[in-house]
């Protein structure tokens, strides 16, 4: 049982382009992103002259799938519809990486680079990199858009302002920003990264019949995984996008008009 | 020995507060659906948002565990 599993942490640097180091899993998302772009693409273009087409219907049921999520949690139709295209774009983005990352060929197929032998492919969201970016684009997103909705001045009271306990609430919200930083890029990363890690040492153990339900764990994981970000997402910015003045306005003229 | 023991304890006591978390949220959750099985489905968002937050701190360990032996 001395089988040597080659795991690495941080992905490796295929080559240098001007200076930034292109990684293998960087390489993986620009193919992920073709083939998202590719399908979708050829989905709407195909929607238009046959309204009956399979597989338009089959992309178009995966939208509905979703834009239903997203109205379970903003029941404002209108509202739900303007975040779509955010929300699915990071729901299929996290999906098909993370079941790219499964295909045979993903971590197998090694290239020699300048720092010795690395594979050509690895999964776009075992790196630490990918992932961290998509929680900075989350929540980043969360704040541009809670300022377009409700105004800079409104979106900033939230945080700062004059009573002494307020503000350190704001504070606290803050720092709670930066952690969900943390805890989006970390729990992908993890999820993703073990799938990989428990993958590589099982094929290692037992290569013929064993890995087969890891292979069937890891595809719901990734699934349920993008999933959570999704729905993360989605229910942080429904509570920055929410106006929460109006509850307090509504409310003090409801207890006077009893009172 | 350590080496080996290490990670093991920090995966081991790292998993065990957030399985019993997750086990007692979901408890909680099917009485509250057994109660009201109309609002089954907003329950059901609820639970999987709180068990995601719960299994990130699995996660945590995990990665911690994992740097810890490969690093």
């Amino acid at each position: 049982m001395t089988a040597a599993v080659h795991i690495s942490l941080a992905a490796e640097p295929l080559f240098h382009l001007f200076g930034v180091p292109v990684n293998n899993s960087l390489i993986t998302a620009i193919v992920g992103s073709l083939v998202i772009m590719t399908l979708f693409i050829m989905a709407a273009k195909r929607v238009t002259f046959n309204p009956k087409s399979k597989f338009a219907n089959t992309i178009e049921t995966i939208c509905e799938m979703i834009i239903d999520l997203i109205e379970q949690v903003i029941p404002d139709r209108e509202k739900a519809r303007r975040y779509f295209p955010f929300l699915m774009t990071i729901f299929i983005f996290i999906v098909v990486n993370n079941w790219l990352g499964l295909l045979p060929g993903v971590g197998s197929i090694t290239v020699k680079t300048a720092e010795g032998v690395a594979p050509l492919f690895r999964g776009a969201n075992a790196d630490l990199n990918t992932t961290l970016a998509l929680a900075i684009i989350s929540v980043v997103m969360t704040h541009i858009y809670a300022a377009r909705e409700l105004g800079v001045a409104t979106h900033l009271k939230k945080y700062f302002s004059s009573n002494p306990i307020m503000t350190f609430v704001g504070l606290l919200e803050i720092v709670g920003e930066f952690s969900k930083v943390i805890s989006f890029s970390f729990r992908l990363f993890g999820n993703i990264f073990a799938g990989e890690v428990l993958l590589a040492v099982i094929a290692a153990l037992m290569p013929v019949l064993a890995p087969l339900p890891f292979f069937g764990l890891e595809l719901f994981v990734g699934l349920v995984q993008a999933l959570v970000f999704t729905m993360l997402t989605l229910v942080f910015l429904a509570i920055a996008t929410s106006d929460h003045s109006e509850y307090n306005h509504g409310e003090a003229s409801g207890t006077h008009g009893h009172a | 020995m350590l080496k080996v023991l290490i990670p093991g304890l920090t995966i081991i006591l790292g998993g065990a507060m957030p399985a019993f978390a997750i086990g007692w949220m979901g408890s909680h959750a099917m009485d509250a659906i057994g109660r009201n099985p109309e609002a089954a489905g907003k329950l059901q968002t609820v639970l999987i948002l709180v068990v995601a937050f719960a299994e990130a701190i699995a996660i945590y360990s995990l990665v911690i565990a994992l740097i810890l032996k490969f690093v």
